[in-house]
């Protein structure tokens, strides 16, 4: 079976280094440490036999206001594709809110700058190395990281007739 | 009664305004621009069950230079609200906007940091037609709508850029000072 060779090679070969396992619906992913994901992945890239040569994606969630905050606020999620075993494997890590970096993968593989660029540009989340960490999706006026949950959801506030006058005049749109 | 009876029969009189206002509306030629599920129901409009070629419009230009009329078909992105403008802007007077949907005109459910708030900050909008999209009879409508509005304009008027055009001379006076 693929899933126990992939368990096999990272567990004999990272050891405590592999945080736990957790599998949904059949997929497989593991929780790795941070300071070791570009260690890791890079080893699943190299083997000959797993060959997970391909990034599929790389994204993060918020996990502020959850019970499991405390283990870090923000996750990481790295999934890798084999072209060659047409399987698949999900790399989870965890972040602290005040350590949100995380080292770049965009000299391994070229998609990654622009992955990495749009998950700085909703989540903020910082890639160490990479060559040019801006803006990729939002606005150049846009301040802050959208995706994030301390994020204002609403750019206008609704208005009520019970809340008609506490609404602010809203500043006119930047291309008006 | 009057001068009428006095000129040959053939000849009929109007207002300048009167005939150029009938020839506009039933020749509004709309911009081919689809932004979201609107346009769905823009192009259902548009092809041959509801026909607006009944009403002299079936020909979608592919450029704002040989467009009248512009629907704003769906939500405008943040990024896509300098487009909007620049292809309004391209497009030559007599021009009409239409703003399709609730995201068009209000920002519908998407009220978040991607989405304009209503076309109507970017570019000056005629109709507004509700709907979650429309479906085309309400287009259709709002269509109408317009036609109504255009029978109502004059030759006299400023042509819409250049009334503009001053709008925003002084803006930039104000943003100056």
């Amino acid at each position: 079976m693929m899933e126990d060779k992939i368990r096999t090679f990272l567990t004999g070969r990272f050891g405590d280094k592999i945080l736990s396992e957790y599998s949904h619906r059949g997929q497989l992913s593991f929780y790795v440490q941070a300071q070791a994901v570009r260690e890791v992945i890079l080893a699943l890239k190299a083997d000959s036999e797993l060959k997970f040569d391909f990034l599929t994606d790389i994204t993060a969630v918020d996990h502020q206001g959850q019970s499991w905050e405390k283990e870090g606020r923000f996750e990481i999620i790295y999934i890798l594709t084999s072209l060659k075993n047409t399987s698949r494997i999900i790399l989870r890590t965890k972040l602290q809110e005040d350590a949100a970096s995380i080292a770049t993968l965009s000299g391994d593989w070229g998609c990654a700058n622009w992955l990495e660029r749009e998950v700085w540009d909703l989540m903020g989340i910082k890639f160490e190395g990479h060559p040019d960490l801006t803006k990729i999706l939002t606005v150049e006026e846009l301040e802050g990281h959208p995706l994030r949950k301390d994020f204002g959801i609403t750019y206008e506030m609704p208005q009520f007739s019970h809340n008609s006058s506490d609404i602010e005049v809203v500043p006119d749109n930047p291309h008006h | 009664m009057g001068l009428e009876e006095k000129i040959p029969e053939g000849i009929a009189l109007t207002t300048v305004d009167t005939m150029v206002n009938w020839a506009r509306k039933r020749s509004i030629w709309p911009l081919g621009f689809g932004l979201a599920c609107c346009a769905i129901e823009m192009m259902s409009t548009f092809a041959s069950r509801f026909d607006v070629a009944r009403f002299g419009m079936e020909v979608m230009r592919s450029s704002p230079r040989q467009a009248d009329l512009i629907i704003v078909s769906g939500r405008v992105t943040q990024k896509m609200a300098p487009v909007l403008r620049k292809l309004y802007e391209q497009m030559p007077d007599p021009k009409w906007v239409i703003s399709m949907g609730a995201c068009a005109s209000c920002g519908g459910v998407f009220n978040n940091y991607a989405i304009v708030q209503g076309v109507d900050r970017v570019v000056p909008v005629d109709i507004y037609v509700p709907g979650c999209p429309p479906r085309p009879e309400q287009l259709i409508d709002g269509i109408l709508k317009l036609h109504a509005k255009i029978e109502k304009e004059s030759l006299r008027a400023k042509p819409k850029s250049a009334a503009r055009t001053q709008t925003a001379d002084d803006a930039a006076k104000k943003a100056d000072a």
